[in-house]
């Protein structure tokens, strides 16, 4: 899950790592009031959106005055915000936060995340902060530096030396960032973050070590254990659908092609994707109803991947082994009837009593096809496909 | 010959008087699996079908010499028993289990690998040897004896596979199931040493998908250190970067993880990609010895 910044500035906060002053706002009044309220020029207006890469998007703004303020807070608060990270439709920017401006001296480049290779905890940092990391790592791996920890183990002040030795800082900003570093690790440990990234990290020309930026996923499977973290949910910035589909325990992702498909099992769904591509279409989506498959999950599926008006065909794939594909049929033949089922379906069922199964299916009156195997599948789409296109 | 499963296997299941533990204990004694025991803290002193329930695995492992456990246990649970497990001293872990916290896990990981315990999973469909034992969620009927091996990080992948490989007449002497999660106890390179060990295992099958570097890494390893043909299948070629495609492992991040620069690990170290999943049969038919 992801959160906003201002969010993740809370918990910042709650661990006392140093942080800009400043306040979330919803609206230009309320935005306003917070400018006002920090006393001081510059002040930074922030759209908060998920995605990253405001500040090039337009979504970063500093003023010099009231004024000047007031103008970025109207300009940027309900404006389609375009990043790298948002797709070309962007997003409405519906939040902002509000902050002082500061006297940067330098910025750096922070982050903390599990490390799969080795299934420990990766901090990194970098001088070369405010920058696309990625281009760092790819084009200047050696200013990327890194330190393990064993998370058995915990944190060990060593780590945090490892790190700040390498990062060329003054003795002052040195101890402040021993202490950051512990505290960040801490934040992560205890919300089951699965990554903590700070771009920029900034000295000022005071020597105080700040956190300028601030941003944090969790772990989906550990929310269950943070309910604090979960009132953060911001529904808006997630796509409708696959917000509908989690309800179900549905894994759907949208992509932009015209066939739909329905797996079980997320392997599989990835497969089955590829294959419809390698035969000549376009997947429409990513829809795993998980390793079973009910008839209420199909039906939820069916539901699902139809509100997408895109969908001129649909791909069900599903490997039962042990599931019954009677069952299976009648399921998809009821859900079929319910969603009005208008875009011809190919079918591809594996599990025990596939002859009846397919008798079901294409006695039932609805524009259900049968494939033998997931290639035919595949092929058998690609022209339902192909058809939709003339 | 197998690898880590065979006759000699006496299993004991976590989370067996739960629906799912009940049923999945069940197909694996009626494929032919000793199942001896079973755990439910709580619950000791009882029965599920013949099989004696303890309330702890050390009780298990004393009273039954169980030397294989399968983990059913929920997710807020399951590391906890994992790490019971191996602890107890049953040297061989498949935990099934689905969405166990990654933080957990990493700690039950590095006590798994302190105790010199092997963890197979989670998140996975477990281990089978055809005809001799399966310790998992996978459909016994589709599997042959043969001699061809598999390895997978997927669950459903891995049975269309296994499937295809059955209807070409390709018997599998051995199918892991290592799991889709980010931190897993058997990686590929485990499984590889082992299939390149077993004199029964002829041909292998390597079954990846996108996220991480997993794939690159056994590739590597099968350029230097396998001499049996190896064919290898990525999912996840068409899936957009950044997302996580249901599997927690699976997600491109920047310009790691993806499906093309496995594949073209994977050939350059002299596997047979299949590109189409369509034709993974009939080529192991082709490619593997008889």
């Amino acid at each position: 899950m992801k959160i906003h910044e201002f969010q993740a500035k809370e918990l910042f906060k709650k661990f006392d790592i140093p942080i800009p002053r400043g306040k979330a706002a919803f609206t230009v009044d309320e935005a306003k009031k917070v400018a006002a309220e920090l006393k001081t020029f510059p002040v930074v207006v922030k759209a908060q959106i998920h995605a990253g890469g405001r500040g090039k998007g337009g979504g970063v703004k500093l003023a010099k005055s009231a004024a000047e303020a007031e103008k970025y807070i109207k300009e940027i608060l309900g404006m389609t915000l375009v990043t790298h990270q948002t797709g070309p439709e962007g997003k409405v920017v519906k939040k902002l936060l509000v902050e002082e401006g500061l006297n940067i001296a330098k910025e750096l480049y922070m982050a903390i995340l599990p490390d799969r290779s080795n299934s420990s905890i990766l901090l990194m940092a970098s001088e070369a902060g405010g920058m696309d990391i990625e281009e760092v790592a790819a084009k200047t791996p050696e200013k990327l530096i890194k330190v393990w920890v064993n998370p058995a183990v915990g944190f060990q002040p060593y780590n945090a030396r490892a790190l700040a030795y390498q990062l060329n800082f003054d003795p002052e900003v040195t101890k402040q960032f021993i202490t950051m570093a512990g505290k960040l690790y801490d934040l992560f440990m205890k919300y089951d973050c699965s990554l903590l990234e700070i771009n920029p990290l900034v000295i000022t020309k005071e020597k105080k070590l700040i956190a300028l930026d601030a941003k944090i996923n969790f772990d989906d499977n550990a929310l269950y254990r943070h309910k604090d973290v979960v009132e953060f949910r911001d529904l808006n910035e997630e796509d409708a659908l696959e917000v509908e589909a989690s309800k179900f325990n549905i894994n759907y992702i949208k992509l932009d092609g015209n066939i739909g498909n329905m797996v079980n099992g997320a392997g599989l769904a990835m497969a089955t994707m590829d294959i419809i591509k390698l035969a000549g279409a376009s997947p429409a989506n990513f829809l795993d109803v998980g390793g079973g498959a009910s008839a209420e999950m199909v039906e939820n599926g069916f539901r699902i991947l139809l509100s997408d008006k895109n969908v001129k065909g649909v791909l069900i794939n599903i490997f039962g082994g042990i599931l019954r594909c009677d069952i299976l049929a009648n399921g998809v033949v009821e859900a079929a009837k319910k969603v009005k089922l208008t875009v011809p379906v190919v079918i591809r069922m594996k599990g025990t009593n596939v002859e009846q199964g397919k008798k079901i299916l294409e006695e039932s009156g609805l524009p259900l096809t049968v494939a033998k195997d997931v290639w035919d599948a595949a092929e058998k789409v690609a022209a339902i496909a192909k058809k939709a296109k003339n | 010959m197998s690898v880590f499963v065979d006759k000699n296997t006496r299993l004991v299941v976590a989370g067996i008087t739960g629906k799912e533990g009940q049923f999945h204990t069940r197909a694996c004694a009626e494929y032919g699996t000793k199942v001896v025991a079973g755990v439910t803290p709580g619950k000791g002193g009882q029965k599920m079908d013949d099989i004696p329930v303890f309330n702890t695995m050390e009780q298990a492992r004393k009273e039954t010499g169980c030397n294989v456990a399968m983990i059913f246990v929920p997710p807020p649970f399951a590391a906890d028993s994992i790490m019971e497990a191996a602890s107890a001293g049953v040297p061989l872990v498949v935990a099934i289990t689905e969405g166990i916290p990654v933080l957990d896990m990493m700690k039950a990981y590095h006590f798994i690998k302190a105790s010199g315990v092997r963890l197979i999973g989670p998140n996975c469909p477990g281990i089978i040897s055809p005809g001799k034992a399966k310790v998992g969620i996978m459909p016994g009927p589709i599997h042959k004896e043969g001699s061809v091996a598999l390895v997978s990080r997927s669950g459903t992948l891995t049975y269309e596979v296994v499937d295809q490989l059955t209807l070409n007449g390709v018997g599998q002497s051995t199918c892991i199931g290592i799991g889709g999660d980010p931190v897993i106890g058997t990686n590929f390179i485990d499984a590889l040493k082992a299939f390149e060990a077993d004199p029964e295992t002829k041909g292998i099958v390597m079954v990846g998908e996108i996220g991480g570097s997993a794939e690159e890494d056994a590739a590597a390893f099968i350029k230097r250190n396998v001499t049996k043909p190896v064919i290898g299948f990525i999912a996840g070629l068409t899936a957009p970067p950044g997302r996580r495609m249901g599997h927690a492992g699976a997600i491109i991040s920047g310009s790691s993880g993806t499906g093309q620069a496995k594949i073209e690990a994977m050939e350059k170290a002299g596997i047979t990609v299949v590109r189409n999943l369509g034709q993974l049969g009939k080529t192991a038919l082709e490619l593997f010895p008889k």
